[in-house]
């Protein structure tokens, strides 16, 4: 479904603030993977992501989604076949639009943009029931800027947004950090059903081990933009934080382990 | 002496002049408030409408199609403001001034076409050709009501504000709405934000060029000063609408429709001071100092202002419990 092949990037080339945020990244998802991604800061994950989501383009290597060549595709020309959801709660919704309009931009994603109404009456309807499967009383709101709404209730309604025109791949960049830990095991538990109900490929971005480990099929751990650590099947089944540490000290060769990725 | 006749002889001249304004401010509400961009274009735009629209009707054409060209002329405009900001990434600010700059040389050129020279100006008398509009329609008493520039103007103004009412409500309205509000959501829903941008930026600066045809009209000649300080009446237009009027205008339609009282309240505004004998050398000053004191209002607001919570009466503490819990109900 997603195929990266030696992907490289670096910021501020020939600065003194130069960095290689990737260096060689290869990865295959197949359809279905459901990968969570660990590493601490600046280790690539979220740059990976970006890279896939087309933010910015890349120095050298090939990304294919779904058999297209999407390298050199601007950011708003991959969206169709991707859904995002980001760690700020702020970057997934338009704060003076309402939900109702915020679900009808997504539900256009990959459509030409013409002079039929925004938002149809039907939609209206269809919105409502999706809502309600949230369980956090919005299908009363249809009408809300989403500005009103908390941090949890705007991640959920981007993850409602991203999985609304089914995508080929979704990206969750640490998608529950900036919430209370309530609400993240909350939003963490809707993005399981979303994905698991829409049969979503997926990329989950976490600094938690413990989130890492509990979702998902596969875990890889990134560190200095590299994949260091790729676990699937079984193996991921059986991992428990002390593997994972323990694997992280002998792929970098060091004891930083414990300050990096528990700290980050 | 402060005669109070003289006054109220003003004010339907003031409502005209707002009424005219009223769409300009609406061009600057669609990319100071639809698009976040402050688009400094308009100054410009401001006088290429009024030029194109008075050369046209000197050239036998109707006043229609003199208005239509006007419009175009000023998407012109906004299309090359858009693409030094999109295209060549130059900062929409001075992408708008550049563009602004250019546009004075054009204008002496409109203004100076078939004479092989520029011009500073152009009159168009209303005794040979038949406006839309004229101040001399409201003040000589022997036209009849119907060609009230009261009227036009508001004729033209309720036509524009259904329009928009309509177009920012289709996809493509709605996606525009979006490019201002959030740029990263829009890209991550396949919204074309560069285009967007440059199609809002059209949009505003034809609406600016078609409310200089009208004012071009309305005040019988266009030179080269039309415009200069657009952008603070504007602006100015734009935020005395939302002061005064966002707590009761919250549709679209009605919002626009504040923008356009803005402008009336403020041309109003300045037959007073002008009535009051201010010199008037010094209008300028003082429509900066408006607009520079709205503008500072939210920030002092937000920054001196402490934000009051209501306490419990009786239990600070079950206060703050309840109301986190209340937080995570709604999370």
């Amino acid at each position: 479904m997603l195929e990266l092949r030696n992907i490289w990037k670096t910021f501020n080339a020939g600065t003194i603030n130069e960095k290689q945020a990737l260096r060689g990244v290869s990865l295959t998802l197949h359809d279905g993977d459901f990968v969570t991604v660990i590493g601490g800061n600046g280790a690539g994950k979220s740059t990976m992501l970006n890279a896939v989501a087309g933010v910015w383009s890349v120095d050298e290597g090939s990304i294919t989604i779904d058999g297209t060549d999407v390298t050199r595709l601007p950011e708003f020309k991959r969206a169709p076949f991707i859904g995002r959801v980001f760690q700020d709660p702020m970057m997934g919704t338009a704060p003076t639009m309402q939900i109702e309009e915020n679900l009808a931009l997504a539900a256009r994603r990959g459509q030409p943009r013409g002079l039929k109404w925004g938002i149809t009456r039907a939609e209206r309807n269809d919105y409502r029931e999706l809502l309600k499967g949230l369980d956090l009383g919005l299908e009363d709101r249809l009408t809300s800027k989403v500005g009103l709404l908390s941090g949890g209730q705007r991640q959920a309604l981007t993850l409602l947004m991203a999985a609304l025109k089914k995508p080929k791949l979704l990206l969750l960049d640490e998608h529950t950090a900036a919430l209370d830990p309530k609400t993240a095991a909350k939003v963490l538990a809707l993005s399981d059903r979303i994905v698991e109900e829409n049969h979503l490929t997926t990329m989950m971005v976490t600094h938690n081990m413990k989130d890492a480990i509990a979702h998902g099929n596969r875990l890889i751990m990134m560190y200095d933009g590299k994949i260091v650590i790729d676990v699937s099947g079984e193996d991921k089944k059986k991992l428990t934080v002390p593997d994972l540490l323990a694997l992280f000290s002998k792929a970098s060769g060091s004891d930083e382990a414990d300050d990096k990725l528990l700290l980050s | 002496m402060l005669d109070f006749a003289n006054l109220v002889s003003s004010l339907p001249g003031g409502v005209a002049q707002g009424l005219i304004w009223g769409i300009m401010a609406i061009g600057v509400y669609l990319t100071y408030k639809i698009l976040d961009i402050a688009d400094l274009t308009v100054d410009g735009t401001m006088c290429t409408g009024g030029a194109v629209c008075v050369m046209m009707i000197i050239n036998g054409h109707s006043v229609p199609v003199a208005l239509l060209c006007a419009f175009l002329a000023g998407m012109a405009a906004g299309l090359i403001t858009g693409l030094l900001h999109t295209a060549m990434g130059i900062q929409a600010l001075l992408a708008g001034i550049l563009t602004q700059l250019s546009l004075y040389s054009i204008n002496l050129k409109i203004m100076g076409w078939g004479s092989g020279a520029g011009r500073a100006n152009q009159a168009i008398s209303v005794d040979k050709y038949d406006l839309v509009v004229s101040s001399r329609y409201l003040f000589d008493g022997t036209y009849p009501w119907y060609k009230s520039p009261i009227l036009w103007g508001a004729v033209f103004c309720v036509a524009i504000i259904v329009i928009l009412y309509w177009f920012f409500g289709t996809e493509m309205g709605c996606s525009i709405r979006a490019t201002g509000a959030n740029p990263n959501m829009s890209r991550a829903q396949g919204i074309n934000v560069d285009f967007n941008k440059v199609l809002g930026l059209m949009l505003s600066n034809g609406l600016v060029a078609l409310s200089s045809g009208l004012l071009a009209q309305y005040q019988g000649f266009i030179d080269t000063n039309t415009g200069r300080g657009a952008i603070v009446i504007g602006l100015a237009a734009v935020i005395i609408g939302d002061v005064l009027f966002s707590r009761i205008f919250r549709n679209f339609a009605l919002k626009l429709l504040g923008v356009v009282f803005g402008a009336i309240i403020y041309y109003l505004v300045m037959q007073v001071v002008l009535w009051l004998k201010v010199d008037s050398d010094m209008l300028k000053v003082l429509s900066a100092a408006i607009v520079a004191i709205f503008l500072a209002v939210p920030y002092w607001k937000g920054k001196y202002i402490p934000v009051k919570i209501k306490h419990l009466p009786e239990n600070t503490e079950t206060a703050v419990a309840s109301a986190g819990k209340e937080g995570k109900d709604n999370a």
